[in-house]
């Protein structure tokens, strides 16, 4: 591979990218299939015969399965060889991730365990902590939960009220406070607690252990899915926390909240993949079972449809996740020749992602969304039965819109940083929009032309050109874009498509240049069923942003032909293309592309 | 002791079988390999052994005919807890090549057991055991499925029409192993897919060996019919179609 560029988090809006500067799944080495192999293997024989059982609640059941992850060494995939982990790289670290997410409640209480759980302390804490307790949560003989949801404190996560308090000998934080929707709540054995010291502001990060006096866990909620991983209330009655157990500074509790859901947010992106792509293989294979009027259901093309469209979207979404796990990698390196302490490299690394963690948080945990939705459809009424692992995969998928900061807050997130970092000077996001702005009638009259790839990059950069207009317009219009959810809604549906299919272009040019690989054709009636859908999106998306900002109707005129002009693209016998894409998942019943 | 596990590339037992030059050759495009199913259960109980009885097993040693590409098959050998690996640079055109190729590789290196799976699951020839047994002048017993090992002699349990019959003999031995010699394949853990980079893996040239036979061509099996089903009382027009349809009685 060539040497990767240094990316810049949301510099997609302007700049062009190569595709050899981008890593596709394609490249896995065979170390990381070997893992990913481990990890395939461990849901295999160790949790899915366990499926139900962890389902009904067996709490003990599910810790148990959790050590014998941590006995394979799963649990450290992240973690730094001396501290008793594996040292893998970013994208390994997605790819194991990806894999663990087809293991429902399992996946939850892993992910929460191995990321929210232990990277905090990892990440942010000093030597002794790390070897007290990363060293035991990396190998499984601890397992953690991160506590920062309050009843009163959810999105708006520094408004929590538990406090934390120096004792009067100075040895002590005195902890009072309760906790709400805790993961691995029931059965944690540390916990990475968010409290206020005195009268602070803002929040502080503590390691509380849960045997400890004063610690009350609470009853495990009954929810609508994920039902085997356990969510608790937990309270802190006068719990007396070593001084000792501060994580990082007085008062940098909120930005090691914030960091650690920017990383907890790329590894939902990477779990929903496993998870979709084992829920397009049940309804792949259950199309190929299930006949009505003397045939297969698998031969109906309203069927069809939905095998393609779940492949599209598994298929785009994964080049994104990994496209962006390479760009942390390369930064990471970077950071880690000047930064004196290698977590925090890490962590900056993934946390400097920010536009790009929160579309593929909300892009995902939508996709899967989609993904069950139309297995559960193609299942008919047996897709309505809890006989079918559809089912499950069905009510487990709905809580990723929820947490890790919900998709209303990070589709704010995607605009707010995406301006925010144009403001720093990161890439020239008015200043194109400026040029544009100058020549807009022009811009009416801008072709399509050349080779394949050609064409399907003018398009993106047409993508990019609309949506600069559009950021451009809407900042001029309005004093506080933050009153204003409803276009950012609009501009983040748009920054979303335009990044996923770009990331999907990349790949599948990167694989015609690159690797020979008899599917490439499936790959491109991929790739222009999915062009043609996201410029209808941005389409509308940027019409109805337009169409509601303050100006008047003739001032309008110039961006609104501009936009039609550039989100005009020729159109697509997607029919077809459906048919052949899902054509191939019939053949291989299961998902493989 | 020494153990030697005989490990075979074979595609992925889900994969789509396909052959190509006018169906003289197997389609390798597109096709994942993996560790013959038998050969990564003789090397979980190769493993096992050693893990268990501290001592007992100094060494396991893991050996392939096969080109470069089956080097990821011989390292996830690695992985799982073989020491080195030896790897004959060849293709492996049929079972007497193959046990050949082995048996010249090994000849000097003095193992206790040598474990070979009971057949491929790609060729299914079930021949290179007994072969490579004869080869090297061992001692060796079929259908193992079950093994145990102490000083310088092994205990092996093996199917015979009806039950089982448990066998000792003295090493060198060779046992070629089936079903239930191990319940599980060992998932290499995290530890050992970090470790298997570092081991051995010895790449030796091939023998001259003779090819004693050639393909000529694959088949494959027909297409499973529709099913019929007959009422209780419609067993007149079954025994007809029995008779003259399916030619079966
Ligand atoms: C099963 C489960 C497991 C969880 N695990 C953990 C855990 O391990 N640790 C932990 O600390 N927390 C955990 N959570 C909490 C989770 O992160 C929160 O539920 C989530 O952040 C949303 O907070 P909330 O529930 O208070 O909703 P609210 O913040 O009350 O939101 C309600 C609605 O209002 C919207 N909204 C809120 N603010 C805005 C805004 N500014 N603009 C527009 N819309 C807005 C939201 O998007 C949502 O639609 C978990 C939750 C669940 C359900």
């Amino acid at each position: 591979m060539n040497k990767m560029q240094k990316e810049k988090s949301g510099a997609f809006i302007v700049n062009e990218t190569d595709s050899n500067d981008v890593f596709i799944p394609e490249e896995f080495n065979e170390e990381q299939l070997m893992i990913a192999d481990t990890c395939r293997s461990f849901i295999d024989t160790e949790v899915a015969p366990h499926f139900e059982q962890i389902d009904k609640g067996d709490r003990a059941l599910m810790r148990d399965v959790l050590k014998k992850s941590g006995e394979l060494g799963l649990m450290g995939v992240s973690i730094p060889d001396n501290y008793g982990g594996f040292g893998q790289d970013f994208v390994t670290q997605m790819l194991a991730a990806e894999v663990i997410g087809s293991a429902y409640s399992f996946s939850v209480a892993f992910m929460a365990h191995t990321g929210i759980g232990t990277l905090p302390i990892m990440y942010y804490g000093n030597e002794d902590q790390r070897q007290r307790y990363v060293t035991k949560l990396a190998s499984g003989e601890c397992l953690g939960a991160y506590c920062l949801t309050e009843p009163g404190a959810g999105s708006d996560a520094n408004s929590g009220k538990t406090t934390a308090v120096l004792s009067e000998d100075g040895k002590h934080y005195i902890l009072n406070g309760q906790k709400m929707w805790i993961t691995n709540g029931g059965f944690c054995d540390t916990q990475v607690v968010f409290a206020k010291i005195d009268k602070d502001r803002i929040l502080s990060a503590f390691i509380v252990e849960s045997d400890w006096e004063g610690v009350e866990i609470g009853q495990d909620e009954h929810k609508l899915g994920i039902k085997g991983s356990s969510t608790t209330q937990i309270y802190y009655n006068d719990v007396k926390v070593p001084v000792e157990n501060l994580i990082g500074k007085r008062g940098e509790g909120f930005r090691i909240a914030l960091s650690i859901l920017h990383m907890g947010r790329m590894k939902l992106g990477a779990n929903v993949i496993g998870a979709a792509k084992s829920a397009v293989t049940l309804s792949v294979n259950y199309a190929n079972e299930r006949k009505q009027f003397g045939t297969l259901i698998a031969n109906f093309g309203a069927i069809k449809y939905k095998l393609a469209e779940m492949v599209i979207r598994v298929f785009a979404h994964e080049s994104a996740i990994y496209r962006v796990s390479k760009d942390i990698d390369v930064l990471m390196d970077d950071y880690k020749k000047t930064y004196e302490d290698a977590g925090r490299a890490a962590i900056d690394a993934i946390s400097h992602f920010a536009v790009e963690d929160a579309i593929l948080k909300v892009y995902g945990s939508e996709m899967l969304d989609y993904v069950v939705d139309e297995g559960v459809q193609i299942h008919g009424g047996m897709g309505y039965s809890a006989e079918m692992g559809i089912e499950r995969g069905y009510r487990d998928s709905r809580i990723n819109r929820i947490f890790e900061g919900t998709n209303e807050i990070n589709r704010l997130l995607i605009v707010e940083s995406m301006i925010k970092f144009a403001k720093k000077g990161n890439y020239d996001l008015f200043g194109e929009a400026e040029k544009l702005n100058e020549s807009i009638n022009d811009l009416c009259e801008m072709k399509i032309e050349g080779g394949y790839y050609e064409q399907k990059m003018t398009t993106i950069s047409h993508f990019k050109k609309v949506i600069a207009l559009v950021i451009k317009a809407f900042t001029n219009s309005f004093k506080s874009i933050a009153q204003e959810q409803e276009i950012q809604n609009n501009i983040a549906n748009m920054i979303m498509e335009l990044y996923i299919t770009e990331s999907l272009a990349l790949r599948v040019k990167k694989i015609e240049d690159t690797h020979n690989n008899a599917s490439l054709p499936l790959y491109k009636d991929i790739l222009d069923v999915k062009l043609y859908d996201a410029a209808r999106i941005i389409n509308k998306e940027a019409l109805e942003a337009i169409a509601s900002f303050s100006e008047t109707a003739e001032d309008r005129i110039p961006l609104v032909n501009a936009i039609k002009a550039l989100t005009d693209v020729p159109l697509v016998n997607v029919k077809d293309a459906r048919r052949r894409i899902a054509d191939k998942i019939i053949e291989e019943n299961r998902y493989k592309i | 002791m020494k153990i030697l596990v005989c490990i075979s590339d074979v595609p992925d037992t889900t994969t789509k079988v396909k052959f190509k030059d006018d169906n003289t050759a197997f389609e390798t495009a597109g096709v994942q390999w993996v560790i013959n199913p038998w050969d990564e259960l003789s090397l979980t109980r190769a493993v096992e052994m050693k893990e268990k009885t501290p001592g007992l097993i100094d060494n396991i040693t893991v050996v392939t005919v096969g080109p470069k590409e089956s080097e990821a098959t011989i390292r996830k050998a690695l992985a799982i807890g073989a020491d080195n690996a030896i790897r004959v640079d060849a293709l492996p055109k049929d079972a007497f090549y193959v046990a050949s190729q082995i048996a010249e590789a090994v000849k000097n290196e003095n193992f206790d057991i040598i474990l070979t799976g009971i057949d491929s699951a790609d060729y299914n020839g079930s021949a290179v055991g007994g072969m490579l047994a004869e080869m090297l002048d061992l001692t060796s017993v079929s259908s193992v499925s079950s093994l145990n090992a102490e000083n310088s002699k092994v205990t092996v349990t093996r199917e015979i029409e009806g039950g089982t019959e448990t066998i000792e003999a003295a090493t060198p031995f060779l046992a070629i192993v089936q079903k239930g010699i191990a319940i599980e394949p060992k998932i290499p853990a995290m530890r050992g897919i970090m470790m298997a980079r570092t081991k051995p893996l010895k790449v030796v040239e091939p023998a001259d060996s003779e090819t004693l036979t050639h393909i000529e061509k694959f088949e494959m099996p027909q297409a499973k019919g529709a099913c019929k089903k007959f009422d209780a009382e419609g067993v007149d027009e079954l025994v007809n179609l029995l008779h003259n349809e399916a030619k079966m009685i």
